[in-house]
Parts: structure tokens; C-alpha cells; sequence
């Protein structure tokens, strides 16, 4: 079952779980070709092809369980570490096949960082947290370099004015928005290419929420970023293109504009307009 | 309850079938607690119990009874070239002599003589080596008395029994009586107990040597069962492959620690004494049966600790590009190890007093010295405690109550140790 990309504009049937819209893009960091996810028997994600471009960020959207965290996990190959699960198809970060038998996860997931849903810093110093990365990957020879590294990073994510007087304190010990942007200084730490979000906001309140979308719209200038999120109103905020998954089949990919003023499926139209998930 | 909806006369009835049950609900509750504080202060009891008769039996062997003899070092005793040959016992004899000049009977020298301890002419000839220019002098030195003596001081024996059933006879209590009002026997804290190995005589029997060879033994232990146990859970957490010969290990694992300790003492005998050939009531052989014995124990504790370690920390660490192996060292390890403490200790505290093992590889043997290494002879103190327990002499009571005193206190120290490392451990997060 090889799925067609669906082009031409005419209605599409409800039953129909060809993707359509425009799931490619010209200069791509990352493709992704037929990418079937299985955990044991159970096929989790169905021959979903899709681009992700250079500096945009892409929303995945769609109900509970349909498939998205599974799929984000496949783009740093998270999921070699679930026993049972097995992914199948091709995806590409540049010209480097990542499920290529060659290929080391460790520098992989140097290139692709990941922010997860709760906020998950070490137990360890704010100072630490940041540091890890650098430091097993060899970033930095001296101490200098090392806080440097620690202070840019911090910076970047929004954090540095908030913690510069307290490197030394346990990340841990901080508000849950803090957390997650300690978190996210701690994934740009070791200079990805590609930042994983996989509802980095579902634990935090509204304001700590905007803080991380106005840092997520930073950014972009510089990473190239996928983010999960059940709130459509975030992916309208922050990202550039949107794409809508269904059960396992990547229905709609399309500028983010575009999905959520005119969207072509009907499963799409369901979902943003509230009528399901 | 009348401003509310419509429904207001259903919901009035439901609050009136919760208010009935209320009552029955919190005497329940109170009934538990009550119950749970019973079963509380009962253990209580029975351990101040446990603990007032062992110390009320064991803390009079701390103390020991001495006798002061003024002994003449007379030159013609000593040939400067055998000091070791020289007949210390008649020393104290004469001493003794001149103390009771009125004993003549030869039966009755003897009674006198059993007053002082069969160790003493020892002590007396440890003295002259250390220091001959004595020799020519008269000192007085404080000998230990026989164990009868020590235990009439400490009231353990019944001077109104009939003479018959007495260990010490009229004319020997008349010669202690003599004694005491010269201040020449006095209870002194007992050295002799800390300080030596077992003996026969009651009074010269120590606990060193059982603590010696616990020691030695739970060093081996320690050294063999944490590295290897803990090594076995991570590799059996993070590292093994789900396959049925890995569910086949874990099973035989829980299994093992659920086997009774004397059978890993009939394993040790056939594998590490029979087929190895190592010596008979080594320490070593000792600490490789209760190796085998602890092993489980730990890497179940161990396995346990890892895997309360939250998987989202695993996958942060995994997230930035950490290893597998940087993942289990840097983030696992740490947040698993006051577990792998605590299951360690607990199993070397099980470990410290277990003896039926021990008894199958031979660390049941009457040792006198003790013992300098994991291959020299030893015991253990639980098997010292289960020896005296065994000897007739009336002494021997005070002195295996004594050990039981010292075993609890290692067991306490040892918890201390537990609670102190998990705490430090934690500490740092
Ligand atoms: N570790 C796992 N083992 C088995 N099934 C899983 C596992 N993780 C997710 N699934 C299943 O895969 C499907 C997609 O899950 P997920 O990717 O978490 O969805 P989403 O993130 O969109 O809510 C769900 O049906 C879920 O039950
Ligand atoms: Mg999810």
C-alpha cells in the first residue's frame, strides 16, 4: 500500500486518508518517505511522507493517541529505545539517512534536540543542566568556553537574567515554565540543527505558555523546529506550517494560514472547527 | 439545604444516609488506629523485653574480678636465657602462700590456688618479657581471678547453698572473704574480654577473635556481593535483551533469595572447600557462602532502586545524546544508589548474623587466636554466641549475653551507617 500524494482540488471523500495539501517543500532539512511505526503488532503511524523546512516551524495536531509523539520520536530516533517498536521507510536529516545501520544515535540526537512534555531537568545545578550536553559531546576544552556556552544558551532560552545568581541551585527547584526553558537551553546547548517539541506547554500556566511561544518564535531564525500540540490556537501563533494527523495517517499538511482559514479534508475541518478530538 | 434547585428534597435525603454511615465510618477509623497502636507498643514491649534481659544477663561480663598478689621476682626463678621456661605458676603460688601462711594441706593449697585464673601465670610471663628488670623485685600486680570468684563477687552464686552443691567451698569463701577486706579482689572493666580469643576458662575468654573473623568475612562479603550485585541489576535493567533466558535468570533469582542460608553452607562445602580446595573455616570461604547468600538480596534492591529512577530523566539525558552507558552512570546511578545502599546493607546486617551456613564449612571450630587474615582460622560472633551458649560454666551465660550486646550493637552501627549514607546521598540532588 504505497500512498499517492493527492494534488488536484476537487472535494475530498471523509474515507479518503491520502494526504493532501502540501506535505513537501523546496529546500528540506529533514524528509521523511513512507514512515510506518509499529509497536509490536500494532501499526501506530501509516506511511506518512512528509518535509520539514529549513527555519520554519511545523505544528503536528490532532487528537489524542492519533500518533503525533510517536512520529516526533521517530525524528531522533527516540524510538529505539521502546523495546517492542519498529519503524520502517526512509528519513533524512540532509543527505544522512538516519535509520542508516551506520548511523551513531548519539551524534544524531546531538543534531536533533528534544523538549519533552513535562519538564524534565536533571536533578542536578541549573548550571549542570545546561553543561551536560556540552560537556559529554567535548563542546568546550576549558571552563571559560564551558560558561560561556552555559550563559548563551541560557540567554537564548529566556532564562539567564532569571538564574545568573543562582547557577549553582538546583534545577529542580524552579517554576515549571522555568523548568521547560531550562530544558530548552539545555537542548540548544549542544547547537542542534533541529528541535523536537513535543507539548512542551501542556504542563505550564498562560503565561508561562506565552513566555515559551515568544521563545519558540525566536527561535526559528536559527533551529529548525517541529512542535506537538493539542492547542490549535498555539499552532496558529507559532508556527508556519501545520500538519494534521488522524489515526496513525498524516491527513493535511499545508502553511499554517491555510489550514486553519480553508482547510481541504474533511477530517481537518472536523478537528479545527472543534467537531472532534 | 432549601435555597437550592428543585432536586433540593433528593439531595436532603442523600446527606441524611451519609450522616447515618458517618458514625459507623469513623468508629471504624478509630477501631484501626487503635489497633495499629496495640500491635506498635506491643513489639515495644516485647523488644524492651528482649533488650532488658540480654543487658540485665550480659553487662556483669564488662566487668571482671581481679586479685592483687604481691609477687617476689626472686633471681634464682630465672635463667635469662629461657625466660619463657620459668615457673610462673609457682610464683603466684608462693604469693599466695604468703598471703595464707596457715595453709598447710596439700588438698586445700590446691583449693587455694584455683582461686586465681589458669591465665594468670601468663599475663605474669608477658609482664617479665616486656620488662626484665623486675627480675629482683617484688611488684603487686592485679591477676584474674577464677571464674567461681568472679561470679560469687557478682552474686551469682548462692552462699547459703549447701556446701555440697557449692562450687566454692566454706574454706574457700572464708579465703575470698580474707581477700576482699585486704581490698585485694576488686571488679575491674574486664579487657581480657575485648582483647582476646576464646578460651575454656570463662575468664579468659574473649570476643575478638569471633569479631575478627566477622569482620574479615564481611569484608569478603561486601567486596563480592555490592560490585557483582549491583553490576548483575543494571545490566539485568538496562542493558539485557527481553528474551526468555533473561526471564529465566530473574525467576531463579527471586527464587534464590528465598532459599534457607544452610543450604548455600552445603553448596559452599562441596564447591569452595571439597572441589577448590580452600582451608577449612577461612574467612574467605565464609564470605564467599554469604556471598552467594546475599547476592539475591541486593540485586533485587538494586533493580527495585532503578527502576523508581523516573523514565524522564532517562530520556532527557538520551535527548541531548548521552550514551546508554552515560545515561545509567551519570543520571541512573546516582538517583538508584541510597537504594542499592540500603538493600546492601540490609543484607550485610542479615549477613553479620547468619551462622548456619558458617557451621557447614567448618567456623564452628574452637579458635583461640585470633585470626590475622581471610585465610586463618575464625568464627563469627553468632557462632561464638551459639558456643558459649553451649558450655556448662555459669560464666558462660554472662559472657554469651555479652556477645549477643556486642552483635546488636555492629547491627546497629551498621544501620546507622545505612541511614547516614542515604542521607548524604541524597543530599547532593
Ligand atoms: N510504548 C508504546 N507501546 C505501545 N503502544 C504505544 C506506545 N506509545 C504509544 N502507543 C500507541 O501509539 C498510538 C499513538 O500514540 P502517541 O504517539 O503517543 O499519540 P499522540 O502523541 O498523538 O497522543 C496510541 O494508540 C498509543 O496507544
Ligand atoms: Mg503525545
Amino acid at each position: 500500500m504505497n500512498k499517492m500524494v493527492r494534488m488536484e482540488d476537487n472535494p475530498v471523500s471523509r474515507e479518503d486518508r491520502r494526504t493532501v495539501g502540501k506535505p513537501f517543500s523546496g529546500s528540506p532539512r529533514m524528509i521523511c518517505r513512507n514512515v510506518n511505526v509499529f509497536y509490536g503488532d500494532k501499526q501506530a503511524i501509516q506511511e506518512v511522507s512528509i518535509d520539514i523546512g529549513r527555519n520554519e516551524v511545523l505544528a503536528m495536531i490532532g487528537p489524542s493517541g492519533c500518533g503525533k509523539s510517536t512520529f516526533l520520536r521517530c525524528l531522533n530516533r527516540m524510538n529505539d529505545t521502546i523495546d517492542n517498536c519498529r519503524v520502517t521507510g526512509e528519513i533524512r536529516l540532509d543527505d544522512m539517512d538516519i535509520y542508516d545501520r551506520k548511523v551513531d544515535v548519539v551524534p544524531l540526537r546531538a543534531r536533533i534536540g528534544m523538549v519533552f512534555q513535562k519538564p524534565n531537568p536533571f536533578p542536578k545545578s541549573i548550571y549542570d543542566n545546561v553543561a551536560y550536553g556540552p560537556k559529554i559531546h567535548g563542546l568546550a576544552s576549558t571552563r571559560r568556553e564551558l560558561d560561556e556556552i552555559v550563559e548563551t544558551s541560557l540567554t537564548k532560552a529566556g532564562l539567564w537574567d532569571e538564574v545568573k545568581e543562582r547557577l549553582a541551585q538546583p534545577g529542580t527547584g524552579l517554576s515549571g515554565g522555568q523548568q521547560q526553558r531550562l530544558c530548552i537551553a539545555r537542548a540548544i546547548a549542544v547547537s542542534p540543527e533541529v528541535i523536537l517539541m513535543d507539548e512542551p506547554c501542556s504542563a505550564l500556566d498562560p503565561i508561562a505558555t506565552a513566555t515559551i511561544e515568544e521563545l519558540i518564535n525566536e527561535l526559528r531564525t536559527q533551529y529548525t523546529i517541529v512542535i506537538v500540540t493539542h492547542n490549535m490556537q498555539q499552532a496558529a501563533r507559532v508556527s508556519q506550517r501545520t500538519a494534521y494527523f488522524h489515526l496513525g495517517d498524516l491527513i493535511e499538511v499545508g502553511s499554517t494560514k491555510r489550514i486553519f482559514t480553508n482547510p481541504i479534508h474533511p477530517l481537518t475541518e472536523d478537528y479545527i472547527t472543534g467537531r472532534f478530538g | 439545604m432549601q435555597d437550592v434547585e428543585p432536586s433540593a428534597p433528593s439531595s436532603v435525603r442523600t446527606i441524611d444516609i451519609i450522616n447515618r454511615r458517618l458514625n459507623k465510618r469513623y468508629r471504624a477509623e478509630k477501631r484501626f488506629k487503635r489497633l495499629g497502636l496495640a500491635a506498635i507498643l506491643s513489639s515495644l514491649l516485647f523488644l524492651g523485653l528482649l533488650f532488658t534481659s540480654i543487658v540485665s544477663q550480659g553487662y556483669s561480663a564488662f566487668v571482671q574480678t581481679y586479685i592483687l598478689l604481691d609477687i617476689h621476682f626472686s633471681r634464682d626463678a630465672f635463667d635469662v636465657s629461657n625466660l619463657a621456661g620459668a615457673d610462673y605458676n609457682g610464683l603466684i603460688r608462693k604469693s599466695l602462700q604468703s598471703l595464707f601462711p596457715e595453709v598447710r594441706d596439700r588438698q586445700e593449697k590446691r583449693m587455694l590456688n584455683g582461686l586465681v585464673s589458669s591465665g594468670a601465670p601468663f599475663q605474669i610471663q608477658k609482664m617479665v618479657m616486656s620488662d626484665t628488670s623486675m627480675i629482683g623485685s617484688t611488684r603487686s600486680v592485679w591477676v584474674p581471678a577464677d571464674d567461681d570468684v568472679d561470679m560469687l563477687m557478682k552474686g551469682r552464686i548462692d552462699r547459703s547453698a549447701p556446701e555440697a552443691e557449692r562450687r566454692l567451698k566454706d574454706v574457700q569463701l572464708g579465703w575470698i572473704d580474707g581477700l576482699r577486706g585486704d581490698l585485694r579482689l576488686k571488679k575491674k572493666f574486664n579487657r581480657i574480654f575485648f582483647t582476646s580469643g576464646d578460651s575454656r576458662e570463662p575468664e579468659l575468654a574473649g570476643i575478638l577473635g569471633a569479631t575478627m573473623g566477622s569482620m574479615y568475612t564481611l569484608i569478603v562479603t561486601l567486596l563480592l556481593s555490592f560490585p557483582v550485585g549491583v553490576a548483575s541489576a543494571i545490566y539485568l535493567e538496562e542493558f539485557a535483551p527481553r528474551n526468555k533466558w533473561v526471564d529465566l535468570i530473574e525467576v531463579n533469582i527471586n527464587n534464590l533469595a528465598a532459599v534457607p542460608s544452610i543450604v548455600f553452607g552445603l553448596l559452599g562445602l562441596a564447591v569452595f572447600l571439597n572441589f577448590f580446595g580452600l582451608p577449612r573455616s577461612a574467612p574467605l570461604v565464609g564470605g564467599l557462602v554469604l556471598t552467594l547468600m546475599t547476592l539475591p538480596t541486593i540485586i533485587i534492591a538494586s533493580r527495585v532502586s532503578i527502576q523508581s529512577v523516573p523514565p524522564s530523566i532517562r530520556e532527557a539525558a538520551l535527548g541531548v545524546g548521552a550514551s546508554k552507558m552515560q545515561t545509567v552512570f551519570h543520571h541512573v546511578m546516582p538517583l538508584a544508589i541510597p537504594g542499592m545502599l540500603t538493600g546492601t546493607i540490609i543484607g550485610m546486617a542479615r549477613a553479620l548474623g547468619e551462622s548456619a551456613p558458617l557451621l557447614m564449612i567448618g567456623m564452628v571450630a574452637f579458635i583461640v587466636d585470633p585470626p590475622g587474615g581471610i585465610l586463618e582460622p575464625a568464627t563469627v560472633l553468632p557462632v561464638q554466641i551459639y558456643l558459649w551458649a553451649d558450655s556448662p560454666e555459669r560464666a558462660f551465660v554472662e559472657r554469651t549475653s555479652a556477645a549477643i550486646i556486642v552483635l546488636l550493637a555492629f547491627l546497629m552501627v551498621m544501620n546507622a551507617a545505612a541511614v547516614f549514607l542515604r542521607s548524604r546521598f541524597e543530599r547532593r540532588w
